[in-house]
């Protein structure tokens, strides 16, 4: 081990060799202040910088959600009035809606195919690894450029969507114009993107289930799909719990999907009718373009009380459905 | 058991389809010329436009997308080195060396792991603006130094990796504290750490929302230029294209090169989970 410390053999080298007791005894000291304070030097720097960046703007969202709070200078305290304006705010209630309207159809298709994606790649099949790598293509790719592609594929009049809907007789739809449509073409991307990734973390956990079970199922004579139902899914409960909250904590986040979608002046608004924003989208508008902090942070904090809330609800039907 | 390899090829070939065919279409899209976008049938094969586009894209004044590009390296590089130095460091302290109070530090990074960073943003802007980094490079990456998940991954990872009789050895040979880490625990970690730095990586390079509340259009990064060329050009699908090419060309080469690990740490990492 003395080759990995050559800084320690130069040092000791010039002074210390006439005077071996004392530079012990100072080793020794420095030794115990090394283990006593190391682990704290090694820890601080990411608490210093998360507490400054991280943690505390997390926190001042609460209080500056209580002000009256706009560019410049500090606010005027006004208590919950934020929340009471919010609760009435006919804009807020249509980008919950929106919100919670594409995570329903982005997550639940997405995990429905992801289960099944993962117990096809369960099946022991030669190249594994190259479908493995395959399904996990969309997570690389820049969410704004697959935001573009999709808003073209989605185009009214030059849309790949459109023009195969042409093919079997349906007319073209403005995707951008309805709330059901827009819906469904942000949705889109979103499950584009995360399928591969949801089923490859149930691809992990179902390669950890048991063979044996499997065998006695087949012994008792066992369809696949009731395999699949009574073996598979209670077994890797656990991932599914988890993917069911990390994409209900994206899906309340979501926000470069549809602002891409919505090209041109009525990005930030999802559309002129408000057709497809979502709560991350007011947030953005409300303090970044009408410089509403004190809004868009009660706003911010409704998000939060809503992720909260949701992941509670899936935790509970999780437990309860066990 | 029995099995319909047909059946089961045919469904996952056909997922790999729909999952490369809208890179392949950016792909297509990005080497011809605007006027064959919304022919019906679609082309399916690349022009030789790409040039052309290339040229263009970089003279759009309202995108600056070199600026955009060279913002995005530049933050994505020094980002992905610092999460994985300090997330490793803080990583092997908590699952290595004793210390008070290291319990409930932990729980700390846990519980704030769950609550989305966007929810602090208001403020964030806020110190932002009194620091005097508004539309400066440094707003998009010193509050990203550092990531509670990455010290959650290196602490998991290190309790695995890292064998105690390895680092009584090496603290019997003298090794201060900081040496054990840096010759012993670093090589141990390096798998690990390479899945946390090519998420990180892709996570800097992809941020948007931040950028585009804390940057101008003149000192963009390269997710917010692209959202520009949306809005000034909207009807110029191939220059879009182009742009959105050029944007997902380093994740792509990266995903070539490590994509293997990425889907084992995903496999790992959903294990422990």
């Amino acid at each position: 081990m003395t080759d990995l410390r050559p800084g320690t053999a130069e040092r000791t080298g010039k002074n210390s060799r006439a005077t071996p007791p004392p530079r012990r005894r100072l080793g020794s000291f420095l030794g115990r202040v090394d283990t006593k304070w190391s682990p704290y030097l090694f820890v601080a720097p990411f608490f210093v910088i998360f507490g400054i960046f991280g943690l505390f703007p997390l926190v001042y969202t609460a209080w500056v959600s209580l002000h009256q709070w706009s560019m410049g200078g500090s606010g005027t305290f006004i208590g919950f009035e934020n929340y009471v304006e919010l609760f009435d705010d006919p804009d807020f209630w249509n980008a919950t809606i929106n919100t919670l309207g594409m995570l329903v159809l982005a997550t639940v298709p997405q995990l429905l195919i992801a289960l099944v994606l993962a117990s096809l790649l369960n099946q022991g099949l030669r190249k594994l690894t190259f479908l493995r790598v395959g399904v996990l293509l969309p997570i690389v790719t820049s969410v704004a450029a697959i935001g573009i592609v999709f808003s073209q594929i989605y185009d009214r009049d030059a849309g790949m969507v459109n023009g195969m809907l042409g093919l079997i007789g349906v007319d073209a739809v403005d995707w951008r114009a309805d709330k059901w449509s827009s819906w469904i073409a942000i949705s889109t991307m979103v499950n584009w993107r995360w399928t591969g990734y949801n089923a490859l973390i149930y691809l992990a956990a179902m390669q950890s289930v048991p063979r044996d079970l499997y065998e006695a199922a087949i012994v008792d004579g066992a369809s696949r799909i009731r395999q699949f139902w009574n073996i598979t899914v209670p077994m890797i409960r656990p991932a599914i719990i988890f993917t069911v909250i990390i994409s209900t904590i994206a899906g309340m986040q979501l926000f470069t999907e549809p602002l891409i979608f919505g090209q041109g002046s009525y990005a930030i608004s999802g559309g002129s009718l408000r057709q497809f924003q979502t709560l991350s989208m007011y947030m953005f508008e409300k303090a970044f373009r009408d410089f509403d902090y004190g809004y868009g942070s009660a706003v911010a904090w409704m998000i939060f009380v809503l992720i909260m809330l949701l992941a509670l609800i899936n935790f509970l039907i999780m437990r309860k459905g066990k | 058991m029995r099995k319909s390899p047909v059946l089961i090829y045919g469904t996952l070939i056909a997922a790999i389809v729909l999952s490369a065919f809208p890179l392949y279409w950016l792909f297509v899209v990005a080497t011809r010329t605007n006027d064959v976008v919304g022919d019906w049938p679609p082309p399916l094969l690349p022009g030789d436009n790409l040039g052309d586009n290339i040229t263009r894209l970089f003279a759009a004044e309202q995108a600056n997308f070199l600026t955009g590009l060279i913002n995005s390296a530049i933050a994505s590089v020094v980002v992905t080195v610092s999460v994985v130095f300090f997330s490793s460091l803080a990583g092997f302290a908590f699952a290595k060396l004793k210390f008070r109070g290291r319990n409930a530090l932990l729980v700390i990074i846990l519980a704030t792991m769950m609550i989305p960073v966007q929810m602090g943003i208001i403020p964030l802007y806020m110190i932002m603006v009194e620091l005097g980094w508004q539309n400066e490079l440094e707003a998009v990456i010193v509050p990203f130094l550092v990531s509670a998940f990455g010290v959650f991954l290196m602490r998991q990872y290190a309790e695995r990796a890292v064998p105690d009789e390895l680092l009584e050895a090496a603290r019997v040979d003298g090794c201060s504290t900081f040496r054990i880490y840096w010759t012993v625990v670093l090589p141990a970690l390096r798998p690990g750490a390479a899945v946390l730095g090519l998420f990180t990586f892709m996570a800097t390079w992809n941020e948007f929302l931040w950028p585009l509340a804390v940057l101008e259009a003149d000192n963009p990064t390269v997710q917010f230029s692209l959202s520009q060329l949306s809005t000034t050009y909207y009807t110029d699908y191939t220059l879009m294209f182009t742009g959105a090419l050029i944007a997902t060309l380093p994740l792509l080469l990266v995903f070539i090169l490590f994509g293997k690990q990425i889907v084992g740490g995903i496999m790992e990492g959903a294990v422990k989970a």
